[in-house]
C-alpha cells in the first residue's frame, strides 16, 4: 500500500513537472514585485498581458485556480499530499499564482466550515472561475482594534435585510463586486448580535471612496451602505451568531499578514548591502549594519523554523503552542524592521519617491506601506492581548 | 526532517525530568552553594551513570547507548530547568563528543569506558584569553627525545577543579598544526587556580609548566586538531543552548505564575497590561528558542553539513533571549527578585556565565554574517 501510494506521488510530481513546463509561458515564471501585477479577476478584471491570460485559462481548464477544494465546488480535489507537491513544482518553476482573490485566501475557508450546501456549491464555484473579485468589511470608524463595537446595521423586513452604515479599511473596495461584511443584527449583546452577510456591491445605495495612504498609493476604500436591500439567503450561518465566523476569517486573515515578508526574493539584505556599502576584508564595510542585518536574519531563519515546527507538531498530533496571533505579531514585525533596516542599507537612493531609477519610489512607498503591518488585521497591541489573556492565562483583574 | 521530537526521546525527557524532580530540585543546587561552593554530588552523578546519561552520545560498538544529542539536549534541558549541577556538560557533553572524533582507538576505548561508568571526569582546556576565541592559541607542543612537552595557560576550564583528565588544545611546535592531548590533571608542572563565578560554579585557570606527556596522548592525529575543535565546539554550544532552553522556560513559568498571585492596587499586577505585553513577546521569542534547538540538535545527530551556522544561530538567540527573560523574570519579580532568598536570580546567574561560554551573541552572530560572506 505505502509504496503504491508512494509511486502514484512520484507519478503525479513527474507529470505536473512536465504539464507546468509546457503551459506556463515564460513572462508568468518571472517574480511580482506587487501584488497588482497578478490577476485578480471580478467582473472589472482586466489581464495585463497576453501571456497571463493564457497562464488563468490553463490553470482554469485544469481546475488549478483552488486545486485543494473538492471538485463539486469548482475545484481540482487534490488531496494535501498532491497539492502540496503542485506547490513545490510551480515555485520550482517559479509560477506565478494564476489568480488572486479575498475569497480564496478568506472567504472560502469561512464558507466551507460555516455556509450551507447550497451557498457553498453556488459560491465556491464562481470563486474557482474567478468571477467574482471578494473584499472585506470588517472595520467602521468606531470599530477598529474593538471589532465587536460595529454599527453597521441590518434590519430585518421580512425577505430581505435593509443594511445602514458604513465600512472602513475596506481593501480594493472600490474595485470588489461583492463583499463579505459584519452587521449589526441585534443590540441586545455586543459579541452575540452579529452577523454575516455577503452584499452585492452593485446593490442601490452602495457607494466607495478610496483612502490615499501615507505610501501614496490607495489599496483601501470606505464604503458606504444607505438602505441597502441584501437578499435573505446572503447570511451565512446563524442569525447572530456572525462573531464565531469573524474569529475564525481572522485567524486566516491573521496567518496570511503573518507570510507577508519578502518583496525582493531575488537578494537578501545582506546582498543588497554588499552592493550597496560594499566589503573590507570580506566583512561588510559598516559594521554596525553589518550587525543589525545579522540579527535581522538569524530572526528570520528561527521563525522559518518556528512555523515548519507548528506545522509538524500539528501533523504529530500535538498542539505546539505557538498561536496565530503569535505568527502574525512576529511575522509583520520581522517584515517591519527588514523595511526599515533596507532604508538604512539603501542610502539616499531608499528615499526617492518619483524618480526613474527608484522605480516610482517603490522602496520608499514599501516602507511607508510596511507601517500598515502591525495595524491591519489586529494590531500588535491587540495581538499580544490575545496572547496573554488566552495562552499565558494571565488575569483580567 | 520533522521538527518534533519522537517518542522514545519523550520518554527520555519525561525519566530525566522524573530524576531530577526528585533528587535536584533547585533546592538542591542552593544546598550545593551554601556548602562552600560544593560542585560535585556522588550520589546524583551515580544515578544519572545508572540512568545511562554518559552513554548516551557513545556508539554501540563502544557499549554505549548511541541515543543521540536529541535525546541528550532534552537531559539538559531539564537539567537547566533545575539549575543542576553536575559533570554532564564538562564530560559528557564536551570531552566524549571530542573523544568520539579521536582517531586514537586505544585511547577512545578506555576513556568511554571510564566516562560511561562514571569513574572518571574529563574537562576541555581550550580557552586563553577573556573572550572565546578558538583561533588564537599561544599554548606550545614541543618535543624533547622521546618526550613530548606541553607549556601554556588556559583560562575558564569548566569543572577544572573536580576533573580527572584534562583534554588540552595546543599548538604543534614542529608543524604549526593544533593538536589535541588528554593529560591527567595530577600531573607534574600543572597548577590549577580555581575561581567560582557568578552561577556559584567552579572555573579553573591552569598552567602548564613542562608538562610532560607520551605519544598515546594524542587525541588528534594527521593535522585533525582544528577540525576536531570546532566541531565539539559547534556541539557544545548546541548543548548548553539546550540548558538555557531549560533555564529560561522555568524562569518564564515561575514568572508567570508570580503574576497571578502577586497583588497589588487591589488588583492581581498580571492583569496589567505593560507586563502582559512583555510577558507576550517573551512567550513569543521562547517559542523562537525551542524551533532553533531542536533544530540544531537534529542537525548533529544527521550530520548535517549546515551545523557549524545552526549552532551559531542557536547559541546567539538564546544568549539574547536568556538576556531578555531573565531581566524580566527579575524585574517583574520586583522586590523579591533582587532577594537571595527568592530562586529566581539564580536563572539571571546562571545564565550570565553560559552566555559566553563557547562565545557570546555578538561573536556567534559576526560568525552567522561570515559564513553567509558579509
Amino acid at each position: 500500500m505505502e509504496t503504491q501510494v508512494k509511486v502514484d506521488l512520484t507519478s503525479f510530481r513527474l507529470e505536473t513537472r512536465k504539464w507546468l513546463e509546457e503551459n506556463c509561458p515564460k513572462s508568468m515564471q518571472e517574480p511580482v514585485t506587487d501584488a497588482n501585477q497578478l490577476y485578480w479577476g471580478g467582473s472589472n478584471g482586466k489581464f495585463s498581458s497576453k501571456d497571463q491570460e493564457i497562464w488563468f485559462n490553463k490553470m482554469l481548464d485544469k481546475k488549478w485556480i483552488v486545486p485543494y477544494w473538492e471538485s463539486k465546488y469548482g475545484g481540482g480535489g487534490l488531496n494535501p499530499k498532491q497539492n502540496n507537491i503542485l506547490n513545490q513544482e510551480m515555485s520550482r518553476l517559479g509560477c506565478r499564482k494564476p489568480h488572486i482573490n479575498f475569497g480564496i485566501s478568506m472567504l472560502g475557508p469561512a464558507l466551507l466550515k460555516f455556509a450551507s450546501e447550497e451557498q457553498k456549491i453556488y459560491y465556491l464555484n464562481q470563486i474557482c472561475k474567478g468571477e467574482i473579485r471578494w473584499v472585506q468589511g470588517y472595520s467602521e470608524p468606531n470599530a477598529g482594534s474593538d471589532l465587536a463595537n460595529l454599527q453597521t446595521k441590518a434590519e430585518d423586513k421580512g425577505d430581505h435585510f435593509l443594511v445602514t452604515g458604513s465600512k472602513v479599511w475596506t481593501s480594493y473596495g472600490d474595485k470588489g463586486d461583492f463583499i463579505f461584511c459584519l452587521v449589526r443584527t441585534s443590540t441586545e449583546s455586543k459579541h452575540t448580535g452579529i452577523s454575516f452577510l455577503l452584499i452585492d456591491m452593485n446593490s442601490e445605495g452602495v457607494s466607495t471612496r478610496p483612502i490615499k495612504l501615507i505610501s501614496g498609493k490607495s489599496p483601501f476604500a470606505e464604503t458606504f451602505f444607505d438602505s441597502v436591500k441584501v437578499p435573505k439567503k446572503n447570511l451565512v450561518g446563524t442569525l447572530n451568531d456572525g462573531w464565531t465566523i469573524a474569529k475564525y476569517l481572522l485567524t486566516h486573515e491573521r496567518q496570511m499578514i503573518g507570510g507577508i515578508g519578502d518583496t525582493d526574493k531575488k537578494k537578501t539584505l545582506s546582498e543588497v548591502a554588499i552592493d550597496s556599502i560594499g566589503v573590507t576584508d570580506k566583512l561588510l564595510s559598516n559594521s554596525s549594519i553589518r550587525s543589525k542585518i545579522a540579527n535581522l536574519e538569524m530572526n528570520e531563519k528561527i521563525f522559518e523554523l518556528t512555523i515548519q515546527r507548528a506545522l509538524d507538531e500539528h501533523k504529530a498530533g500535538n498542539n505546539s503552542g505557538a498561536v496565530s496571533s503569535f505568527f502574525k505579531y512576529y511575522g509583520t514585525e520581522l517584515a517591519m524592521q527588514k523595511e526599515e533596516l533596507r532604508l538604512e542599507v539603501n542610502g539616499f537612493n531608499s528615499t526617492e519617491w518619483t524618480s526613474e531609477e527608484s522605480n516610482n519610489g517603490r522602496e520608499a512607498r514599501y516602507f511607508n506601506r510596511s507601517k500598515g503591518h502591525s495595524i491591519e488585521g489586529g494590531t500588535h497591541e491587540v495581538q499580544l492581548n490575545i496572547i496573554a489573556k488566552r495562552v499565558l492565562g494571565l488575569p483580567s483583574k | 526532517m520533522a521538527l518534533v521530537i519522537n517518542e522514545e526521546q519523550n520518554m527520555l525527557k519525561s525519566s530525566a525530568k522524573e530524576l531530577l524532580d526528585l533528587k535536584s530540585p533547585i533546592s538542591h543546587m542552593r544546598e550545593l552553594r551554601d556548602d562552600n561552593y560544593n560542585q560535585f554530588d556522588i550520589d546524583l552523578w551515580k544515578e544519572m551513570v545508572e540512568m545511562g546519561w554518559t552513554a548516551l552520545t557513545i556508539p554501540e560498538e563502544y557499549n554505549g547507548l548511541n541515543f543521540g544529542y536529541v535525546g541528550l539536549g532534552q537531559v539538559l534541558e531539564e537539567m537547566g530547568r533545575k539549575l543542576t549541577v553536575s559533570p554532564m556538560i564538562s564530560t559528557v557533553l564536551v570531552s566524549t563528543t571530542l573523544i568520539s572524533f579521536s582517531k586514537n582507538e586505544v585511547l577512545k576505548r578506555k576513556l568511554f569506558d571510564e566516562i560511561m561508568n562514571g569513574k572518571k571526569l574529563c574537562s576541555l582546556a581550550h580557552e586563553e584569553s577573556s573572550h572565546h576565541n578558538p583561533n588564537v592559541n599561544l599554548s606550545i607542543i614541543s618535543k624533547n627525545d622521546e618526550k613530548f612537552i606541553l607549556n601554556g595557560k588556559k583560562r575558564f576550564v569548566i569543572d577544572g577543579s573536580i576533573s580527572d583528565y584534562l583534554i588540552v588544545s595546543a599548538n604543534n611546535e614542529s608543524s604549526g598544526k593544533l593538536e589535541l592531548i588528554i593529560l591527567d590533571s595530577k600531573s607534574k608542572g600543572i597548577t590549577f587556580n580555581n575561581k567560582v563565578h557568578m552561577d556559584s560554579k567552579n572555573y579553573s585557570d591552569i598552567s602548564f609548566n613542562n608538562v610532560e606527556f607520551s605519544n598515546n596522548d594524542f587525541l588528534s592525529s594527521n593535522d585533525d586538531g582544528q577540525k576536531l575543535l570546532s566541531k565539539t565546539l559547534d556541539i557544545s554550544c548546541v548543548g548548553l543552548a539546550a540548558e538555557m532552553l531549560g533555564n529560561i522556560q522555568q524562569a518564564f513559568e515561575m514568572t508567570m505564575q508570580y503574576l497571578k498571585e502577586r497583588e497589588q492596587f487591589g488588583v492581581k499586577i498580571g492583569s496589567f497590561q505593560s507586563l502582559q505585553h512583555r510577558s507576550a513577546i517573551m512567550f513569543g521569542e521562547i517559542e523562537l528558542c525551542k524551533s532553533i534547538v531542536l533544530k540544531a540538535l537534529q542537525a548533529i545527530d544527521s550530520d548535517d553539513q549546515n551545523l557549524p551556522e545552526l549552532a551559531s544561530l542557536a547559541k546567539s538567540k538564546l544568549g539574547l533571549t536568556s538576556k531578555l527573560v531573565t531581566n524580566e523574570a527579575v524585574q517583574m519579580h520586583g522586590g523579591i527578585g533582587m532577594t537571595d532568598d527568592s530562586d529566581i536570580g539564580f536563572f539571571l546567574k546562571r545564565t550570565r556565565v553560559t552566555q559566553r561560554t563557547f562565545g557570546d551573541s555578538n561573536y556567534h552572530l559576526d560568525r552567522v554574517a561570515k559564513i553567509n560572506n558579509y
